[in-house]
Order: structure tokens, then C-alpha cells, then sequence
């Protein structure tokens, strides 16, 4: 009986599964990214290089009471994580916006959510692989000792860290156009990056540029990766998920009116 | 199975009365700049119709109308008889837009993969591929590909689906000639598989070429509607270059002449047609010499249409 009632009844179209479009798209997207070099080598190759010279050649020095070998890895792993994130959300988002191919894709049947899901994906894939990265050379060039439970609560911190800078990619993608992307991101990425505290320790750094710091979300990242290590400023934790929780709704927010405008603009 | 066949029968009643996209008196404005105007068309199940107009005529605005890229200021505008934006729609539509840049790190084949996973019943990808002869290039990096190849993967892209309507925004622009009869043939091959196409283009060749139905427009205005021939017969009038000593106005005069121009020490006249027009030359001057006859081309052809248009008005 239950048989030929399933025989019966009319086959339903097969839906696709957004889980499966979403894994897709993010599947494609890392390959694009991986395959663009301007992306993928300036992402991985700088603050790799970073580490190599000011960590593993430069040697032996201390900073307070920790080796440059370790203070480095949530250092340059903050601006590792930073730079994946950025360029790889806003450098895509506003060519593809600018040049017509969201166009393209609005056309299809691809859910929105996907497009951007991919994205953010693709950007924690390679914050994993810098933070990776950096660990190990630390571990096997630099002598660093990290307990496996310290190593991937590291990486677990910095890796969601990209989630923020992946919300201002967005923003900067939809106000950017695709000729100036690029120098906008260089414009928040670099200087952020040296206010922050992630070329030069915070404590080296002079007064006025240490209250600047405190406004900016790669310093409070940076916090919570250097706490792991026993690097830290010290004081709460909390502080610094509730700022980089706020940074990241402000920066959707940013990103959803440039999606309303764009809207308008097209629609 | 009754209600199987019931229903069936009934989808294809209604594929025959009822359009497979309408626009009724459809206003759109981009600030103040007009792109259509009280726009009414349909288009029928199982043809093509092809949109023909200068650039900024509005063709692209209709199509971004029909995929829901877009909404009109007022006027009703149907896909299936439904929205154009919904989802349920989108499944059953492919496009080929103009695009500025493609990602060229992707290869045809992943491309084509991604898009075919966004529909519910997709072609296999190798028979998307070989449709759009992409079989040899399915591993080439779109950046590597030339232009008229990477149309052909845009045109992938858009049939991939296995759409039932297919919308080609000016699908052959900027391609040389070997390309651009490719592609056509492509297309020709879309509308043996019964698929409903909406082609635009600012070739009246290309138009003739592939179009069951040609609507022409013009400053977001449908100015003529018919068959290829019935358009040609409307705007491809004649042109005759000749050296001939009679006025301007004895040849203005002229049964059949719709404009007389000199040119360089010749005279140029546009005519519906020809015949007449040379045998009244040839019989008030025998002397004429360097007679040239061509087919107007479309700047002449719209030139006649718009003219019309403005008499009408």
C-alpha cells in the first residue's frame, strides 16, 4: 500500500540544496583567489616574510618577557588574518559589483547569501592557512614551544577574528569602486596595521598613536591572541569580543545601505 | 496518472494563449532620463523575438525588467505569469548579460559548474559544453580564452539550466564574423530544443538572421513589430550612388524616392526600392553612369523608422 502510494505520487522537483550552492561558491571562490597571485602571494608570502626576518633571523631578543619568536605569531598572525579578510572580500565585491558580474549572477537563480557566504568562507580558509603557517615555521625554525591546546586556541581566536574584517571588506566593497578598492584597503589595512601594534610592539609605541590603538579592532584581535601566549596587555577579555562584536555589526550595517544604494541606483 | 495527464494538458493550453512574458503599459525612468515608455510587448512560447534598436534605445533596460534586475516606475510586467524576481521564476530563465569583467582564474568547466548548480533539473555539463562548443576549452582559464570564446562560455552560462526562456542582451557584440555565425547557430539550436528566446541587437542582419518576430525600438518606444520581412520591407530601402546631370529636385520628385543627397560629385537616393527608380533615371538622363545599388543600412533603416515614428506622433 505505502508502496504504490509512493509510486504514484508525482516526483517533486528537485530543489538544490542551498547548503551544497553555498559549498560550491565557496569552493570556487578559494580556487579564483588561490589562482590570483596579486590575492594569494601577498596574503601568505608577507606576513610569512615578516616572520622570517624579524623573527627567525633578526633571533634571540625578547620582548618584556617574551621571545620575538612567539610574540610574533599572534602579531603577524593578526595582520596575516587581517589582510586575507580584507582583500578577500572587498577587492572581489567592488570589481564584481563595478564590472558586472553580480549582475551576471543576480540573474540566476544563486541565492544572494551564498555570494557572500563564499567570501567569508574563502577568507577563513586562508586565515587558517597564515596562522598555520606561522606556527609551524615558529615551531620548527624558531624553537617556539606551543602546547597543542595553546597552538588551536591560537588559531581557533585569530581565524574567528577574520569575521570582523571580513563585515569591513564588505563595506569598503560596496562604497569602493574596482579601480580604487585595492589603494582603499592598502589606505585602512597598513596604517591600521602599524597603529595597532602589529609591526612594533604596543609598548613601544608613542602615547597618542597607543589611544589610537585602542580604537582600532586589529589592536583588540591582537589582545586576545596575545593573551594565549601570555603576551597581553592584560585586564578583561571581554572588551575586546564586545568591541570587535560591535566593529562587525557597524561595518554590515555600512555594507547593507551600500547594498540598498546599489539597489537603487540599478533597480 | 489522471491528474498527471490533466495537468499536463492544461500547461500546454495555457502555453498557447497565454504569453510567456508581458509587458502592459510598463513606464521606466533612471532619474530623469526615460528608458521606456508606455512599453507593451509580449512574447510567445517557442519564438524568437528579437529586440532591435540603437544603443540606449532601452533594449538592456527590458531585459534587466524581465529578470527582475530592475522594477518599473508603473505598468504591469509579468515572467510565467508571475514576478520576475521570484525564485520560482529564476530557475526557469537564463541570461546572457553584457559583462565587464568574467573571474579569469576560473576554468570554462568550474564556471559552468557552479552555474549549473544553482538550477533544479541542470543539463549534464558536458552536453552544456558541447552545445556551446566548449568541449576543447572546458580546461582553459576564462582569462586565456578570446572574445568570441568567451562569449560562447556566457552563453554557457545562460542555457546551463536547462531554461524554458532564454534572454541574449546584444550576445554577439564586438565579435568577428566566423565568431558571431557561430554563436548563432548555437542559438538556432536553442529554439529546436522549443526554448523561447529574447534576443537584443543593433544588427538588422543579426536580427534577420535568427528572429521569428523583430520589435524595433527606439527612445524606449516599440516604433515597428513584424516579421523580419515585414521590417525589412519597412526600414532596408535602397540606396543607388550614381553620376547623373539632373537636378536634385527632378530626382526628388521621383516616384518611389524617399531622400536625394549629393555626395562627392554624385547623388545618393534612398528608394524603397530600386527597380522603378532606375528605369525613371535611365529614361530622363542616359547618360548616368557609375550606378551603384546597396541595401540601406540600419542608421538609413532607423533614420526611415524614427521618421515615421515622428510623423505619426
Amino acid at each position: 500500500m505505502a508502496t504504490t502510494a509512493t509510486a504514484v505520487a508525482p516526483v517533486p522537483l528537485r530543489r538544490p540544496n542551498l547548503i551544497a550552492i553555498c559549498l560550491k561558491e565557496a569552493k570556487y571562490e578559494f580556487l579564483k583567489c588561490l589562482r590570483f597571485p596579486m590575492y594569494s602571494v601577498s596574503t601568505l608570502v608577507f606576513p610569512l616574510m615578516f616572520y622570517v626576518l624579524f623573527g627567525l633571523v633578526m633571533g634571540n631578543q625578547t620582548i618584556g618577557n617574551i621571545r620575538t619568536t612567539v610574540y610574533l605569531i599572534p602579531a603577524y598572525g593578526t595582520f596575516g588574518v587581517m589582510g586575507a579578510s580584507l582583500f578577500g572580500t572587498a577587492a572581489g565585491l567592488a570589481s564584481e559589483r563595478g564590472l558586472g558580474w553580480l549582475q551576471v549572477k543576480r540573474a540566476s537563480p544563486m541565492p544572494l547569501v551564498a555570494y557572500f557566504l563564499a567570501k567569508v568562507v574563502m577568507s577563513l580558509i586562508f586565515s587558517t592557512i597564515d596562522v598555520s603557517a606561522l606556527m609551524l615555521l615558529g615551531i620548527t625554525f624558531g624553537g617556539v614551544h606551543l602546547p597543542a591546546l595553546t597552538a588551536a586556541k591560537l588559531l581557533g581566536i585569530l581565524v574567528a577574528g577574520s569575521i570582523p574584517f571580513c563585515a569591513m571588506g564588505l563595506g569598503i566593497g560596496y562604497l569602493a569602486t574596482p579601480n580604487s578598492a585595492p589603494a582603499v584597503i592598502n589606505l585602512f589595512y597598513l596604517p591600521m596595521s602599524f597603529c595597532a601594534g602589529l609591526w612594533m610592539p604596543y609598548q613601544f609605541l608613542p602615547h597618542f598613536v597607543q589611544r589610537i590603538a585602542l580604537l582600532l579592532p586589529p589592536y583588540h584581535l591582537s589582545q586576545l591572541a596575545f593573551n594565549v601566549v601570555g603576551a597581553g596587555q592584560g585586564g578583561p577579555m571581554a572588551i575586546h569580543w564586545q568591541t570587535l562584536a560591535g566593529f562587525t555589526l557597524i561595518c554590515l550595517g555600512v555594507a547593507w545601505v551600500g547594498h540598498q544604494r546599489d539597489q537603487k541606483a540599478n533597480g | 496518472m489522471v491528474a498527471a495527464e490533466t495537468r499536463t494538458s492544461r500547461t500546454l493550453g495555457a502555453a498557447n494563449e497565454e504569453p510567456v512574458a508581458r509587458f502592459a503599459s510598463v513606464n521606466k525612468n533612471y532619474g530623469n532620463v526615460r528608458a521606456l515608455a508606455d512599453f507593451n510587448f509580449e512574447v510567445r512560447a517557442g519564438e524568437l523575438v528579437a529586440l532591435l534598436g540603437p544603443n540606449g534605445a532601452g533594449k538592456t533596460t527590458a531585459i534587466r525588467l524581465l529578470l527582475g534586475l530592475a522594477k518599473p516606475n508603473s505598468g504591469r510586467l509579468s515572467v510565467f505569469g508571475g514576478d520576475p524576481a521570484s525564485g520560482e521564476t529564476h530557475v526557469r530563465v537564463g541570461a546572457m548579460m553584457q559583462v565587464g569583467r568574467v573571474p579569469e582564474t576560473l576554468k570554462v568547466r568550474e564556471h559552468v559548474d557552479l552555474f549549473s548548480s544553482y538550477y533544479p533539473n541542470p543539463l549534464p555539463i558536458s552536453e552544456t559544453l558541447a552545445i556551446a562548443g566548449l568541449q576543447e576549452l572546458k580546461d582553459r582559464k576564462f582569462g586565456a580564452l578570446s572574445d568570441g570564446q568567451k562569449q560562447r562560455v556566457l552563453f554557457a552560462l545562460a542555457i546551463c539550466g536547462n531554461p524554458d526562456l532564454l534572454f541574449l542582451d546584444e550576445p554577439t557584440v564586438g565579435l568577428d564574423v566566423e565568431a558571431r555565425h557561430l554563436l548563432w547557430n548555437e542559438i538556432r539550436s536553442l529554439l529546436r530544443r522549443g526554448k523561447t528566446v529574447v534576443l537584443t541587437t543593433h544588427y538588422l542582419e543579426e536580427a534577420d538572421a535568427l528572429a521569428d518576430r523583430i520589435a524595433v525600438i527606439n527612445k524606449g518606444r516599440i516604433i515597428a513589430q513584424g516579421s523580419p520581412a515585414d521590417i525589412k520591407s519597412r526600414t532596408a530601402g535602397k540606396k543607388i550612388r550614381c553620376l547623373t546631370e539632373l537636378p536634385l529636385d527632378v530626382i526628388r520628385r521621383m516616384e518611389g524616392v524617399m531622400d536625394v543627397q549629393a555626395d562627392r560629385g554624385a547623388v545618393v537616393i534612398q528608394a524603397a526600392k530600386a527597380e522603378g527608380v532606375l528605369r525613371q533615371l535611365l529614361q530622363l538622363d542616359p547618360e548616368v553612369s557609375e550606378i551603384e545599388v546597396s541595401s540601406a543600412g540600419l542608421d538609413e533603416a532607423f533614420l526611415a523608422l524614427t521618421r515615421e515614428d515622428g510623423a505619426r506622433a
